[in-house]
């Protein structure tokens, strides 16, 4: 089956700042994609190209089949697109809203009725059809934006940083959303998701993720594949005083990297962990003058691996 | 023993028929790094803004430092550091030009305190760059030197490192946790569960009431009561809804490529096991789990 969303060698420059680097992209329908990076990355210039908004300087994109900026209209008619400053008439009705969108995009209306609630029904929001927009909880307002943007069945679905602020109960609301809508394709049909973030909790609930720094894809995999980079090389160290503690640490050989993280340390360690380590950190730290209380393995986290591979990145 | 940094009792605040704040308690003692969790909207920054003598509470009381925190928000004042989220930094001036601005908003006259905070932050030889040319994390860094020049004994950080990535975001946190080793005591408030993770003690907010305030690892244990497990299977919808439906699940979620639940201890991977071949459901992988603040937030809310 071919890739919904296919860039191959992307690259985008302002003036002299390189903000898009040679990335390309491969989404097959009902996966979910997540663009992690920090503010300035690359991310959303990187969406911005894969929906034609911005003209690259070289590479290609393909939605569904469709080069974007070639075959325009035909590649937009399979986007969903949910920018980070969305917005919505807030003196029209949530029906309203929807009904706008799908107009513009030219549904019939005898089309665009039944498409509606059926779309509310998805979201969570029919109950509230003739409500105002400008009466809305901000979750509910990220799942109108959501119907909004999915109110033409697209196949292809960008959502830049959709649940920055929003109450963490809404937010597993909306990635449940999001989840069904990939896992149901006989209901759904086929889609692909590309979702971008900042925060690395979100990142471990897409399928595949690709790490940005700097306009360039560093790194890329599931994230079971992304944390085996690191299998078995944090450890979870318990002691006092923690900030004693953690100078004695910091210059142990086989330890690369210490971190404070409240009550206790994280360590990443220069190969897996074994007992021994342990053992030698419950000899070194009264030495030093604190007190060793536990050390166990923990498993590494997205946060971990990034911070690794930035590392290996300033080493070299 | 000096008194807490910060007492607040039934602190409420009101907008018309709106509780911003509704009737929080809590104390905060030297030295210690507090994180305040909630989403947008939940009441955070209303309630520093109360504790900055900025807003009058509509009931309630909150000492700062020892001193009221609205009669006396002078004194507050002297004492305490802010870092918002939006704050004003002079894009066309240096690094250096911004300190000795803000220095001098406080009265100070002395070179070395300037000096001093440069080093603190690590910004130490980039006095001259222009702050408009910083990166995020740099701009946090002058943010928080501002803060910090006049020597508070007290910090409250806004959303501090939204935007910027997770070594910057380290890096950052560093600079907290020597603070907090030299005495200085932090409320920081964030919505985002792994950013409290760092902190000492959180509290979680929400629709203006504190509904918890404890260390990451007393909340887990007291909230999140059974075990997590992640489950692996090609059939993601109709394997939560079983496992929704059964009486030892308290909590079953869709996490992408998997499904994440929280069970009654000893139901266990037969348990989950035993569901599926019920409902003729295939089975990859079953592994344990670790409970997030998440899990906490979302135990709290349903109660």
């Amino acid at each position: 089956m071919a890739d919904l969303i296919a860039a191959l060698h992307l690259h985008k420059a302002f003036g002299s700042l390189q903000a898009v680097k040679d990335v390309s992209l491969s989404i097959p329908a009902g996966q979910i994609y997540g663009l992690v990076g920090a503010d300035g990355a690359g991310k959303t210039t990187t969406i911005r190209l894969l929906c034609g908004a911005l003209k690259g300087d070289s590479g290609e994109t393909r939605i569904a089949g469709y080069e974007i900026n070639r075959q325009t209209e035909e590649a937009r008619a399979h986007i969903g697109y949910l920018s980070q400053r969305f917005s919505l008439y807030e003196d029209l009705t949530v029906l309203e809203n929807i009904r706008f969108f799908a107009e513009v995009r030219g549904m019939q209306a005898s089309e665009w009725r039944p498409r509606c609630m059926e779309i509310l029904e998805f979201v969570g929001l029919a109950a509230f059809k003739d409500r105002l927009a400008g009466m809305l909880s901000g979750g509910m307002k990220q799942k109108l934006g959501l119907a909004s943007a999915l109110v033409t069945r697209p196949k292809v679905l960008l959502l830049d940083e959709p649940t920055t602020g929003v109450d963490p109960v809404t937010r597993q609301d909306f990635w449940q959303l999001i989840i069904r809508l990939v896992a149901s394709p006989e209901e759904t049909g086929e889609v692909a998701v590309l979702i971008s973030t900042p925060y690395m909790d979100e990142a471990a609930r897409c399928h595949r993720v690709g790490f940005m720094r700097k306009g360039a894809l560093i790194a890329e995999g599931t994230p079971g594949q992304l944390r085996a980079r690191l299998n078995g090389r944090v450890m979870e160290l318990r002691g006092s005083p923690l900030p004693l503690v953690k100078q004695v640490v910091s210059g142990q050989p086989g330890v690369e990297d210490v971190r404070a993280f409240g009550d206790r340390l994280h360590l990443r360690l220069k190969e897996a962990y074994s007992p021994q380590i342990a053992a030698s950190l419950k000899k070194i730290i009264p030495a030093g003058g604190g007190t060793f209380v536990d050390a166990r393995p923990v498993p590494p986290t997205l946060e971990d691996v990034f911070m690794a591979l930035a590392h290996e990145e300033n080493q070299e | 023993m000096n008194p807490p940094a910060i007492e607040v009792t039934n602190l409420t605040r009101l907008f018309g028929d709106f509780v911003a704040v509704d009737h929080i308690s809590f104390k905060v003692n030297e030295g210690e790094i507090v994180g305040y969790l909630g989403p947008n909207g939940c009441g955070k920054t209303t309630t520093i803004r109360m504790l900055l003598g900025l807003l009058k509470p509509s009931e309630g009381k909150a000492t700062v430092l020892g001193y009221d925190a609205f009669s006396q928000s002078e004194e507050v004042r002297l004492r305490t550091g802010y870092m918002s989220q939006k704050f004003a930094i002079y894009d066309d001036l240096t690094v250096r030009e911004n300190l000795d601005f803000y220095g001098g908003v406080y009265g100070l006259k002395k070179n070395g305190q300037i000096s001093e905070t440069l080093e603190k932050v690590g910004l130490t030889g980039h006095e001259t760059l222009l702050t408009r040319e910083l990166s995020a994390g740099w701009r946090q860094r002058l943010a928080l030197a501002i803060a910090l020049v006049h020597r508070p004994r007290l910090l409250f950080l806004d959303e501090p490192t939204s935007g910027v990535d997770p070594n910057a975001r380290r890096a950052f946190w560093d600079l907290i946790y020597d603070l907090s080793g030299q005495g200085v005591t932090i409320l920081v408030t964030t919505h985002y569960m792994d950013e409290a993770e760092y902190c000492g003690r959180v509290g979680m907010m929400r629709g203006g009431q504190l509904l918890a305030m404890d260390t990451p690892g007393a909340l887990k244990a007291q909230f999140v009561q059974g075990e997590v497990w992640e489950v692996y299977t090609g059939a993601l919808l109709e394997g939560i809804k079983a496992l929704s439906q059964a009486r030892e699940v308290a909590h079953a979620s869709l996490a992408g490529d998997h499904l994440r639940l929280i069970a009654t201890p000893g139901f266990g991977e037969a348990g989950i096991q035993r569901l599926f071949q019920a409902a003729r459901l295939e089975l990859t992988l079953i592994q344990r789990g670790e409970p997030t603040l998440e899990d906490v937030f979302t135990a709290l809310v349903k109660k």
